[in-house]
């Protein structure tokens, strides 16, 4: 029951990662429709610039958690300023390329510079023993990440859904055309919704570079599991795409847990559910079917 | 409409993602044999994984043995000109099979050297093969090359899973931690690891009691379950052995420590570990780690005049697969000087049953049955951060294993 326990925690840990991702690529799509294949990228800016501001600068962890979400939402802004915007009216595949570009380009910068192998980071000082949780004790960073990624998962709830901000972003989200013509300047949110996003890859960056492996190529793979669970979750939604990352890091660490026999389906199974969920909901989980246009 | 569009791209994002680029293929124009000179071709990572342990500076290395071949020799030299020329095969066996016969083709290649990562290792042996030229294997691990898949022109250098597992796995279970959990990455790699190591621990009287397969490539970078299990396991395991590579050996040494496994009576024993690795975990990460070397740099004086030139050259100080492409060029120059020619049937009729002593290899015997060149290997644990006194110095060498015991006796698999 203990393990279970455990297994249960740390799923929900693991989950916590795969939220922050899929909410920055949720968001970013509901306001832009453009399916960010960058996002993988900015998380793995977000770990190496805590690694540049600790060797470079000499800023600690924790002044990386404030200063690199901010710089990358600016670089977001640019990026949409000048590149994304400029393709948003063809058809979406056109910046999903342009993504996917500037996904390269900015892994080899990286590469070139500081090479393939992983960069030394760790956890700070006050973080790095274990705290006893009562049946279990459990390394203090990854309850922090946990703490984290609840807060954040709740504020962009609250923000969406209790200020006016937010209910301009959800109208110009769901209906856009709708939105622009009672008068409201959908435009206007456009780039800092886009950065936001980006801010919460980096954010997510940043919480992984002190328990993985700090290297130009990080979130190359992370970033498919993400996309399997924003589907999972239902495009555009916002809390399904969260449910879905923590769900998704539950199962995934419960299934691992049972041992070698389970091995091939542990790695198979975010795509197994996916591939079901869009049999059984083609909109995925909380996506709203739309009458066919 | 939104709905099936936002699917479409994301089956789209994970098409393109999953698909690799396809190798660009190479028409087999004929070269011709280089008279009177000799041409290396370095085949190798130069731009993912395993670009750091072996890569661009590899052709360094290559350029160093010819260079001693030049001193040694002078006037008396059966080659005059050399050629080194190089590709990247991106770990990926399509491309090292297209890229080889372009080399040995094209580029009038006559040997070629290096080809880390099992699959694309065994691609380029059946190259060599085909086209009777000659192959030094030097950063692969699998024993297929001098097992199943072996042939007459193929030699395989360094290191293979059996020497690692039975330096690591069998003195650490000798040392008294008699129970194992494994955790290996799942791919063919991790698969023949497990294998080896399991059969070494239980050799020597150890047990496995756990074994866990964990995703590869492993998208999370997380091991934390298996982390979490280990100690939890009935007998519980006095050490952890751990068959990840690269990237991923370097988060789960991180996870280790972070969910303090040392504290709980877990060991830590690594199965394959580069110098380039303990460089990015820091020394501290690793402290008191055993594991099987192929060769140190700062182990002799020898070795650290070698390791000097080197960094002079290449300004990091060598791996063991750094060395091995300086030691498996300058064999085969020496090889080519003794049979006064370059054609393949009389070198490899030189190279077979030699006993060789160089910078890498000590008590080195080139074996006639299966190629497998044995040499003495080396059982080395990493300092601690404060007997760290000189960069790159990160580990001593606890005990050498004789070459006779370093390698597994030759597989009647192998026929050449």
């Amino acid at each position: 029951m203990v393990n279970f326990l455990q297994h249960t925690f740390n799923g929900l840990v693991g989950g916590a990662f795969l939220a922050l991702l899929a909410l920055g690529l949720a968001v970013i799509f509901g306001m832009l429709r453009v399916v960010n294949f960058a996002h993988g990228a900015i998380y793995m800016l977000g770990a190496f610039g805590a690694y540049v501001l600790l060797t470079e600068v000499g800023l600690s962890f924790w002044w990386a958690l404030l200063v690199m979400p901010i710089a990358l939402a600016l670089f977001g802004m640019a990026l949409e300023r000048l590149l994304v915007a400029r393709l948003a009216r063809l058809d979406p595949l056109y910046n999903f390329l342009l993504t996917f570009g500037l996904t390269l380009i900015l892994q080899d910068a990286v590469k070139s510079r500081y090479g393939v192998q992983s960069s030394p980071y760790d956890a700070p000082a006050i973080l790095s023993g274990t705290l006893d949780l009562g049946a279990f004790d459990f390394p203090a960073y990854r309850v922090f990440v946990l703490v984290m990624a609840v807060a954040v998962c709740v504020g962009v709830w609250w923000l969406l859904s209790r200020t006016r901000v937010g209910m301009v972003v959800r109208a110009a989200t769901e209906r856009p055309e709708l939105s622009t013509a009672l008068g409201i300047d959908v435009g206007r949110w456009v780039t800092p919704v886009f950065g936001f996003g980006i801010g919460l890859a980096g954010l997510a960056g940043v919480l992984a570079a002190p328990i993985r492996a700090v290297n130009p190529l990080m979130g190359a793979d992370l970033i498919i599991v993400v996309f399997a669970v924003v589907v999972i979750g239902g495009l555009g939604s916002i809390f399904g795409s969260v449910a879905a990352g923590f769900a998704i890091g539950l199962v995934q660490a419960w299934v691992q847990a049972l041992g070698e026999d389970w091995a091939l389906l542990s790695q198979v199974l975010v795509f197994l559910v996916m591939a079901g969920v869009l049999l059984w909901r083609p909109a995925g989980l909380f996506g709203r079917e739309e009458a066919p246009a | 409409m939104r709905t099936k569009a936002f699917v479409m791209l994301c089956s789209t994002a994970l098409l393109a993602s999953a698909c690799g680029g396809g190798g660009p293929k190479s028409d087999a124009a004929g070269g011709g044999l280089s008279d009177g000179k000799v041409v290396f071709g370095v085949l190798n990572d130069q731009s993912g994984a395993y670009s750091q342990l072996s890569g661009k500076n590899s052709i360094k290395a290559v350029e160093l043995a010819i260079a001693d071949y030049k001193e040694k020799y002078g006037d008396k030299a059966v080659v005059k000109e050399f050629g080194v020329e190089t590709a990247d095969h991106q770990n990926k066996p399509d491309v090292a099979n297209a890229k080889a016969a372009e080399l040995y083709d094209r580029k009038a290649v006559d040997v070629i050297l290096d080809v880390p990562t099992s699959s694309a290792a065994l691609k380029v042996a059946d190259v060599a093969k085909e086209k009777k030229k000659l192959y030094f294997n030097i950063s692969a691990a699998t024993t297929d090359l001098t097992g199943k898949s072996c042939n007459k022109y193929t030699f395989h250098y360094a290191y293979d899973t059996y020497m690692l597992a039975n330096g690591t796995g069998r003195n650490t279970t000798e040392e008294g931690k008699k129970n194992w959990y494994i955790v290996y990455p799942d791919y063919a790699f991790g698969q023949d690891m497990e294998k080896s190591f399991s059969a070494a621990v239980e050799a020597a009287g150890g047990k496995i009691v756990g074994r866990d397969a964990a995703p590869f490539p492993n998208t999370s970078g997380d091991f934390s379950t298996y982390l979490l299990k280990a100690p939890t396991l009935n007998p519980k395991p006095d050490v952890l052995g751990t068959m990840q590579a690269g990237a991923e050996l370097v988060a789960l040494v991180k996870q280790y420590n972070e969910f303090k496994l040392r504290d709980k009576g877990v060991g830590l024993a690594v199965g394959l570990m580069f110098l380039t690795d303990i460089h990015s975990l820091t020394p501290a990460a690793l402290a008191g780690t055993t594991y099987t070397d192929a060769w140190y740099w700062n182990h002799d004086l020898t070795n650290r005049a070698f390791a000097d030139r080197f960094k002079t050259a290449a300004g990091v100080r060598p791996t063991f697969a750094h060395a091995a492409n300086y030691s498996a060029a300058l064999q085969y120059l020496e090889a080519v000087q003794a049979a006064g020619t370059d054609g393949s049937d009389a070198v490899v009729k030189q190279l077979e049953g030699k006993t060789v002593e160089d910078v890498f290899l000590r008590n080195g015997k080139i074996r006639a049955e299966d190629h497998r060149v044995v040499h003495d290997a080396y059982l080395a644990q990493v300092k601690t951060p404060a007997e760290v006194t000189e960069e790159w110095d990160y580990v001593k060498i606890l005990r050498t294993v004789p070459a006779a015991d370093a390698f597994r006796t030759p597989s009647p698999d192998c026929k050449l």
